[in-house]
């Protein structure tokens, strides 16, 4: 049996904490811009996949609102971070609508805002659905985010309709991501731990049991889908200020399968699994573009087909939970008790083979 | 707004209401006896329609054989999508069988896209369909007359085996308890895949239908009829056949209605659907015809 010792997890996770940040003002320094991308996307997926996880994973109710709510946050943040000349100066179908126009924030204050927002949002939904039956969150998830699209379309006076919002600040960087990358992760491992994470597990296990035994299933799923949602929202902002152009057609709902793709992979209800494998699948998604371009193979010709990474991607989901349904780390988390205890196994063993 | 301006819009939201009743009815019953929203449900459409499409254009099937020969096909793709991918796993947790039913949408949708192509196809209509009679003012699609038609018989021939065959029993009892049907001596993996089959060809002859109204062909044209036949089956109460067809009505008549009422409205059109389901889980969460389900 491992042996937790509290005092020395914290010093363990404080070191590892310092190498991350050193390799990353060393990445902000020397790598190449493409990299430096990519380790922003990482960050971001990162803060998705783990509060995607904690609605589906850890309290299994299964939803499909991450495209949703990074639209959401990412409207929301843009639209406060623009100056009001910027403002007067992109919206040129129709003037912004009055008090939108005149507020302008700064980029953390409009990334909270962005995260209450859809917080709220969440809550509207949740309402509703958790009062009645679980199963319908599905679909109004879903349906949210067809109808978020729609809503960016049409109310062109707060999102500027289709031609979306161009020209955003690029205050997305390394450190802004993975700060609040870092920040999520420690937020939801402590809910996770905490009597409320406790509840929510209990809920996905059996709801009528957990009920049996005094918890309200109704507030504790509510809290989970805000509290996931609020991330979310942030990381919309963040992703905003990332690209620097938003649209609506950019918030399709491939965002919400990848992410429903890296939270399979790696194991549902494991937060290090969602790390571990948006950590891959962003990183391998890069790699996989090649399967869509044109490559020669031993003198054959193989042309790219569009929309084959997402045949691929879907095959692999079946595939997943068909056979593999624990995926990489099942319902375990990391815990340097069972990292030691490992390495203290290998080194006994190596002085026996000696 | 005169009579007869009126009247066109609702025998537009009739021909409507019936294309998403007829999809609103599989949902319903995959989820009567499974309680497993099947994602994969709306994309049959697109699957019967293209299947029409290469029948009429590239083997030139008369209408009649090649419509037919959608609705098997898209019977058996029904009942494959349940044997490959749900039956495995129907012990397991309800959340992986959405999870694998959205990961089996998906790849129908890019399965299409990848062997057909994004481009739109226009559908060939056949004569029989095509053009319009008058009566007064009135215009009213031929079209319209064949799908109203189509899915009150479609309806009375589902609720029928419903109720009275033995293997619509079977299906009502599974929705009740599945493991004590089984010990009942009943196969109940069968039963199963005839309520896919069922609901399959039903979302066969929607699809036919729809592309006849809406002419154009391609892999994504399920996800949007799918999402709003489901709220149909929600709204009609879940489990509930004659529910569902209902619920289609109500919610084809409501989009024509409403857009054809407040004109500015009609890039809404497609959240209409969404605020009714909101409210329906709000006010009326067995839908209006009750829930045919045990809790």
């Amino acid at each position: 049996m491992p042996d937790e010792n509290p005092k020395r997890d914290k010093f363990l996770t404080f070191i590892s904490l310092s190498f991350l940040l050193c390799f990353l003002w060393y990445a902000d320094n020397h790598f190449s811009n493409y990299t430096l991308r990519i380790l922003n996307n990482i960050a971001i997926f990162i803060i998705l996949a783990v509060s995607y996880n904690l609605i589906n994973g850890i309290t299994g109710q299964f939803s499909l609102e991450p495209n949703a709510f990074l639209a959401v946050g990412a409207y929301t943040s843009a639209i406060f971070t623009l100056s009001p000349e910027e403002k007067l100066r992109s919206f040129i179908i129709e003037p912004m609508a009055w008090p939108l126009s005149e507020i302008s924030l700064s980029f953390p204050a409009s990334l909270v805002v962005a995260g209450v927002v859809t917080a709220f949002m969440a809550l509207l939904m949740a309402i509703p659905v958790f009062r009645v039956r679980g199963d319908y969150l599905a679909i109004v998830t879903l349906g949210f985010g067809e109808v978020i699209q729609v809503v960016a379309n049409n109310i062109v006076s707060v999102t500027n309709g289709p031609l979306g919002i161009k020209g955003l600040a690029p205050h997305t960087n390394i450190w802004w991501s993975w700060g609040i990358c870092i920040f999520t992760v420690l937020c939801v491992v402590r809910l996770v731990n905490s009597s409320y994470g406790r509840a929510m597990k209990a809920v996905r296990e059996d709801e009528t049991a957990a009920m049996a035994m005094g918890i309200n299933a109704f507030r504790i799923k509510t809290l989970a889908f805000t509290f996931s949602a609020f991330f979310e929202g942030v990381a919309g902002g963040l992703l905003a200020h990332l690209i620097t152009t938003i649209s609506p057609s950019l918030f399709t709902f491939l965002l919400t399968f990848n992410l429903l793709i890296i939270i399979v992979v790696g194991g549902l209800g494991s937060t290090t699994g969602a790390i571990i494998s948006a950590v891959l699948i962003t990183w391998g998604g890069e790699a996989l573009r090649l399967v869509e371009e044109p490559i020669s193979v031993l003198g054959f010709e193989y042309e790219g087909i569009p929309g084959m990474r997402m045949v691929l991607f879907s095959l692999i989901l079946i595939f997943v939970m068909l056979f593999a349904r624990s995926g990489l780390m099942g319902r375990n988390e990391f815990r340097w008790a069972i990292l030691i205890n490992w390495l203290k196994r290998r080194k006994t063993s190596e002085a026996k083979n000696q | 707004m005169d009579l007869s301006f009126a009247t066109q819009q609702v025998i537009y939201g009739l021909t409507l209401g019936c294309l998403y009743g007829l999809l609103a009815i599989g949902y319903t019953m995959v989820y009567g006896v499974l309680r497993l929203i099947n994602f994969a449900h709306g994309d049959l459409l697109m699957v019967s329609a293209y299947v029409a499409f290469f029948g009429i254009i590239i083997f030139s099937l008369p209408w009649p054989v090649a419509f037919l020969g959608a609705a098997i096909f898209t019977a058996v793709i029904g009942i494959l999508i349940d044997r490959g991918a749900y039956k495995p796993i129907r012990k397991s947790p309800r959340i992986s069988a959405l999870i694998t039913a959205i990961g089996v949408s998906f790849l129908l949708e890019n399965l299409a896209l990848v062997l057909i192509g994004g481009r739109p196809k226009s559908f060939p209509i056949p004569t029989l369909f095509n053009g319009s009679l008058s009566i007064g003012e009135l215009k009213v699609p031929v079209l319209s007359l064949w799908i109203l038609s189509l899915t009150l018989v479609l309806l009375v021939i589902v609720i029928g085996i419903v109720h009275k065959t033995r293997i619509g029993m079977a299906m009502r009892a599974l929705s009740r308890d599945i493991e004590t049907v089984s010990l009942m001596g009943i196969d109940e993996n069968r039963v199963i895949s005839f309520t896919f089959a069922l609901g399959s060809i039903l979302a066969a002859f929607g699809g036919v239908m729809w592309c006849m109204r809406y002419p154009a062909v391609e892999p994504f044209m399920g996800v949007i009829p799918g999402l709003k036949a489901f709220v149909a089956a929600v709204l009609g109460g879940i489990g509930n056949v004659t529910g569902a067809a209902i619920g289609g009505l109500i919610l084809g008549l409501a989009e024509v209605l409403i857009v054809a009422i407040q004109p500015d409205w009609s890039g809404y059109r497609d959240a209409i659907a969404f605020c009714i389901m909101i409210v329906i889980l709000l006010t009326r969460p067995r839908g209006i015809m009750g829930e045919n389900l045990p809790d």
